[in-house]
Formats: C-alpha cells, structure tokens, sequence
C-alpha cells in the first residue's frame, strides 16, 4: 500500500485517526488487516457467536420498566446488560478481542480498565481462553472499585494500580499505552472504549453493536413499532456506540447521557462533549477536556467508568452531524436515579448506567417528543455498592 | 541549509557524531531552561532538543514525565518554551528543535505556532504523535515558514515506512533504539545502532539514535554508526538531582562534557 501524508483510515469526519508514536504504527496497521480478515472468517464469526450465546447468556431481553416509567412519566424498556456474563456489556467486546489476539498469535494480553468492568471482562476472557492478562487501574479507582480488582485477582489477572496524575482511567490508559510500546511484538492490547487509535473505535463499536442488533429486533417484535428515543450513557461512548449503531438510519432519536460529576459550574466533570474542545487523547482526536493550553484536564465523575475527559471520535462526529444528542447529569442525579431503579424495578444498576436512568428526567429537552424508550443498562450495580452507601451516608449528614 | 543540517555537517567534518541533548522546557523553570540550554551548548552540545511539556506524555518514561509535571506545576505553556528559545538566541546560534505531542500545538493553532516558533528562532519540530499520515497540516505550515520537520523511526517500522518517514524529513531521522518509551533501559544498542545505521544508508539521511542512552560509553557505541546521538532523560535526571540553579547547570555541564567525549567516530 502506497504511504501519503494525507490520511483517511479511520476518520469519522474531522474525527479519529492514529495519533501515537511511530513504534505503535505498524501494530495497528497488523490489527486493522488480522480484524478484516477474523471478521471475514466465518469460523471466527461462529466461534465468536457461539460464545456470545452459550457463555455470555445473549441474547440479553429487553425489559418494559413499568413502575420506573410510571415514574418518570414515559414508557421505558430496558435492554439488560447488566445480565452478561461478568455484569456489563464490556464482555462483548473483550471476547472479540482477545480471540483475535489469540488468533494472532500474541501471547500476552493487557487493558486498562475504569469501573473495573472491562479489566474483569477482560481477565474473564484471558482466563477462558488461556491467555496472561495484565490490568492498568488508576489508584483511586482500585480504591473505590474493590470487588472488580479481587474479581480480576481470582480470574489471574495482574492488576497494576496507576498512582499518576487524577489516579483514575485516563491515568490507566497511559500507563497501558507505555506498556504497549514496550511490547508490542507479543502483546495485544484489548482497549475498553470506543476511544483510542484506529482501528480500536471500529473494533469496539462492532464488537458492541450487538446490542443494538438485538435490542432493535426485540423492540420491533414486542412494540410493533422502534422506539422514539434511544439513551445511554457516555464515558468513552462504548455501550452507546454499541446500541445506536443499529438505530443510526432510522428516525429515532438518539441520546447519550455524560457525567455532570459535581456540577457543570464546578468544573468537576466529566461532560466531555458538553463542555470540551477538539483535541488529541490517548491516538484519536475528538472532543477532550483540557486548558487553555491544551493541557488535559482530570475529569470527575462518582461513577469510575466515565470519569474520562476523553470521548470516542464517531460520538463527536454525531454530535456535530446533530443525529446523536448529549446531555449530562450530575453525581446526585445519579445516585437518586440509582434508588429510583432499585426501588421500583428491583434492579441495582451501576453507577454508570444509573446517568442514563437519571437521563430520562430530561429527556424532553433534547427530544420533546419522545414518551417510547428503550434504554441501554449497560451493567449491574453490586461493585459500586460502598460507593453508593458512602455517597448517600455524606448526603445524609450534610442534609 | 538550514542550522541543523549545518550541525551535523560540522561534526561529520570533524569525525564526530553530532551530540543532540533534550531538556524538558520549564523544569524546573522556564527562567533557568535557558541558562541550562547555554549550559549544555557551552559544554558541547550540538543540537537541543527542547521538550514541550504534555500533561500526558504516553511515549515518555517516568523521568520525563516527572520532569513535564514539574514544568506544568511551575507554569510552562508553549508561549513561554517560546520565550526560551528567544532568550537563549539572544547567545547562541545552537540549533533547537522543538519536541512535544501534538494537543498543545493544536490548541495554539498550527500555523500561529510555525510563525511564533520561527521568529523566535526554532529551527525544527519533533512531535511524537504525528506519524506520517497525521502530520500534513502541521508539517506544511513548518516547512512555509522554513522549519525542520524531524520524523521518527522505530525499530518496528517497516521498510515502507522508514521511507515514508525519511521522505518526509527535511534534516536529519531520529531513529527510537528500541521499543519502549522513553529512559528504559536499551539492551542492544550494537544492534539498533545498526539498524539505524541502515535506515541512513538506505535513505540518504543523516540518522540520530535516541532512547535509552545514558553514558559517554552508550554514546561511543552509537557514535561508530550515526551520525547523531541523542540523550535525554540522562540528562533531565542530573537537573532533578541538583539542589540549586548553579548547581544544575554545573552538573549538566559536566555531564555533558562526559557524553562528548564518546562522540568521536
């Protein structure tokens, strides 16, 4: 293949592409070729939907949430990814992705991980498929995601803490980055978002769009009819990504719901779309949170798993297109979003997936409209329990 | 031809291997940067590789990165590495080449920073995380205004890219010894010396070997084969070390000195 300056693999728009250094170049270039040619391959296709079905549990159903949209005055179904294997949707992607790797003969797996959710899918899928797996974890999050780094301990995973910077995921990422450039010949590494350099926001959104796959079926067998709205939350955009990628043709709005942390104001966030600038993070450019002087900014959010000031590139291209709204809601949104479901639908949903619920309630401003919805519960919400009693304790004592 | 073409002209001339030193700009202090710049010239250095500092460093080991934050913490910008190179021209002709990530420049605008960079005497950019297919835009404005463009090479890149990359330098390559970020430790560097060596052979370029090299010996050993031999966080490290302005710039001097005497070829 010819080399030019100009550049086209990879963009969605002005956004994506590969910025990294030069060592990482050619990796990429070998996993953009050994994915076309897994995703051409009808037995990778075969195994890799065998294991989706018979180890993850998929398809995962959609759920109609009577009492919660009783609640919040719309008709809500859920698609339960809470229900996966290991508790997220993120164990769509890492199976993908470390069969690949196995089938690229790389003998040697690492990640970096937020809420924890993709290092345990990660481990989960090391561990099933023999494979060593090694785990970059911002400190803080090993702090407050404890159950996740004992999971991924069990699975054999080695989990490194990450003491720079916030000590929280985009610390991880650079830590997994430095350990990518060092060993790049024998190590894949399984990224968690639809973030990163080419090919990794394409990679992830495929592996993920079965959600969307399924939960646009499912709603027109049991509904007749697709949803006014779909909505999901936004770290680095890989649930979100993975359900509106069916949707995108069709006439339904599209939400994606960020972490307002302490509040917009504050400048404590995690609002990246809301409130950043166009940049370069972590090989792909995209919206980011930073200064002035394009230094990046440590984002905050209760929830470990958007505490990123990064977004996926294909999300700030939708955003700019106008097909994909965003709004963000702030900690205590989501906490009260995280009682409301546990309290009128039994279900504990992660912190994460606790700002779309919390979405709803402003899901008229962006699409007035909308009174169908099928929201995307993209994990479940035992690991963040000390998290929440925490939060709710100093909620109580200051009121 | 521009003043680095020139440098590495002159050390060929004289059977050496041009001495490129890095120094994190603002680490400690933007004010003492430009005294350590005169420093490290004085004492021998033929290039300056001058590190913007990057909140996220991803190519960088923990020496560089512990110096960024001390820059970032003492308040260094781009604007202010500016101030730097036009302090230090006000002495010396040293060529210096701008080295960083790419999200600074972008938020100060591509073709406002070749401007500003020339003027203020900057003769070449080095960014880690433009390869050769992102680089166009900024590489353009550079080039328009007279600036080196230094791309690098890593021992991973395949010949297409090694011409790729070389196709698009306008002085010298940097050729990355091994794979890894920046200050670990460089196992084989008989053998990246000469791959290097082979990238110069094959290109036509001149070729600087970076990474990893840390002593007047490391320097010997690349010296035999490049025609430029860059040490970075060795140097950074004997900054870090030192307990007052004097001491730095004595030290670094010093250090200096040392790794020139492995330059002879």
């Amino acid at each position: 293949m010819p080399m030019t300056s100009q550049s086209t693999a990879g963009r969605y728009g002005p956004f994506g592409g590969r910025y990294v250094a030069e060592t990482l170049m050619p990796a990429l270039e070998e996993l953009t070729q050994a994915y076309g040619e897994a995703r051409a391959d009808a037995d990778f296709e075969a195994e890799l939907a065998a294991l989706l079905t018979d180890y993850v549990g998929r398809p995962t159903p959609i759920y109609p949430a009577r009492r919660l949209s009783d609640a919040v005055g719309l008709e809500v179904w859920l698609k339960r990814e809470d229900l996966c294997h290991t508790g997220a949707h993120k164990v769509n992607n890492t199976l993908g992705q470390v069969l690949l790797a196995k089938r690229m003969g790389k003998i040697r797996v690492i990640a970096e991980t937020g809420a924890g959710q993709h290092g345990v899918a990660t481990a989960t899928a090391c561990a099933l498929m023999d494979l060593p797996c090694e785990v970059y974890m911002g400190a803080e999050d090993v702090r407050r995601q404890a159950p996740n780094v004992e999971r991924m301990h069990m699975l054999g995973a080695q989990v490194h803490p990450v003491e720079a910077g916030s000590r929280t995921l985009k610390d991880a990422m650079n830590e997994a980055l430095r350990d990518w450039v060092t060993n790049v010949r024998t190590t894949a590494y399984c990224v968690g978002s639809v973030a990163g350099p080419h090919p990794y926001p394409s990679i992830v959104r495929d592996f993920q769009a079965v959600i969307g796959v399924e939960a646009r079926a499912q709603f027109l067998k049991r509904k007749g009819r697709l949803p006014d709205a779909v909505v999901a939350c936004v770290g680095g955009g890989s649930n979100a990504m993975g359900i509106f990628s069916a949707f995108l043709d069709d006439e339904v709005a599209l939400v994606g719901v960020e972490a307002a942390g302490e509040g917009i104001e504050t400048g404590k966030h995690a609002a990246t779309l809301t409130e950043g600038r166009v940049g370069v993070l972590h090989g792909s450019k995209s919206y980011v949170l930073q200064t002035d002087d394009g230094q990046i900014l440590e984002a905050h959010s209760i929830s470990a798993g958007l505490d990123y000031p990064g977004v996926g590139p294909e999300h700030a291209q939708l955003m700019e297109s106008g097909r994909a709204r965003y709004l963000s809601v702030t900690d205590a949104e989501a906490l009260a979003a995280f009682e409301l479901l546990t309290r009128t639908e039994g279900i504990l949903p992660a912190l994460e997936s606790s700002h779309a619920v919390a979405g709803l309630r402003k899901l008229r401003d962006v699409a007035p409209e909308a009174s169908l919805v099928l929201l995307n519960l993209s994990g479940r919400g035992d690991k963040d329990l000390a998290s929440v009693q925490h939060a709710l304790a100093e909620r109580g004592a200051a009121s | 031809m521009s003043r680095i073409h020139d440098a590495f002209e002159k050390a060929a001339a004289r059977e050496r291997a041009a001495l490129v030193i890095y120094l994190c700009a603002g680490d400690p202090t933007l004010e003492l940067t430009a005294d350590l710049v005169l420093a490290a010239t004085e004492a021998g250095a033929d290039v300056v590789e001058l590190g913007v500092p990057f909140s996220d460093p991803t190519a960088d080991g923990p020496t560089i990165q512990r110096a960024s934050q001390r820059a970032l913490a003492a308040g260094a910008t781009l604007a202010g590495v500016l101030e730097v190179v036009r302090r230090v021209r006000k002495k010396s002709q040293v060529p210096i080449v701008l080295f960083g990530y790419v999200n600074p420049i972008l938020s100060y605008g591509e073709e406002q920073l070749a401007r500003d960079a020339k003027e203020a005497g900057v003769d070449g950019l080095l960014v880690v995380d433009l390869p050769p297919e992102e680089c166009a835009s900024l590489r353009d404005a550079a080039l328009a205004r007279g600036l080196d463009w230094v791309p690098l090479v890593a021992p991973t890149s395949t010949q297409v890219r090694v011409d790729a990359a070389a196709a698009l330098a306008t002085s010298f390559l940097y050729c990355v010894s091994m794979t890894g970020v920046t200050g670990s430790d460089a196992p084989e560097l008989e053998g990246a010396a000469e791959q290097a060596a082979r990238v110069g052979e094959r290109t036509g370029k001149p070729v600087a070997l970076g990474f990893g090299i840390r002593s007047a010996e490391d320097v010997r050993v690349a010296a035999r084969r490049c025609d430029g031999v860059v040490v970075g966080s060795a140097v950074v490290r004997v900054v870090e070390a030192a307990s007052s302005a004097d001491e730095a710039c004595r030290a670094l001097a010093e250090k200096v000195r040392e790794l020139a005497t492995g330059c002879a070829r």
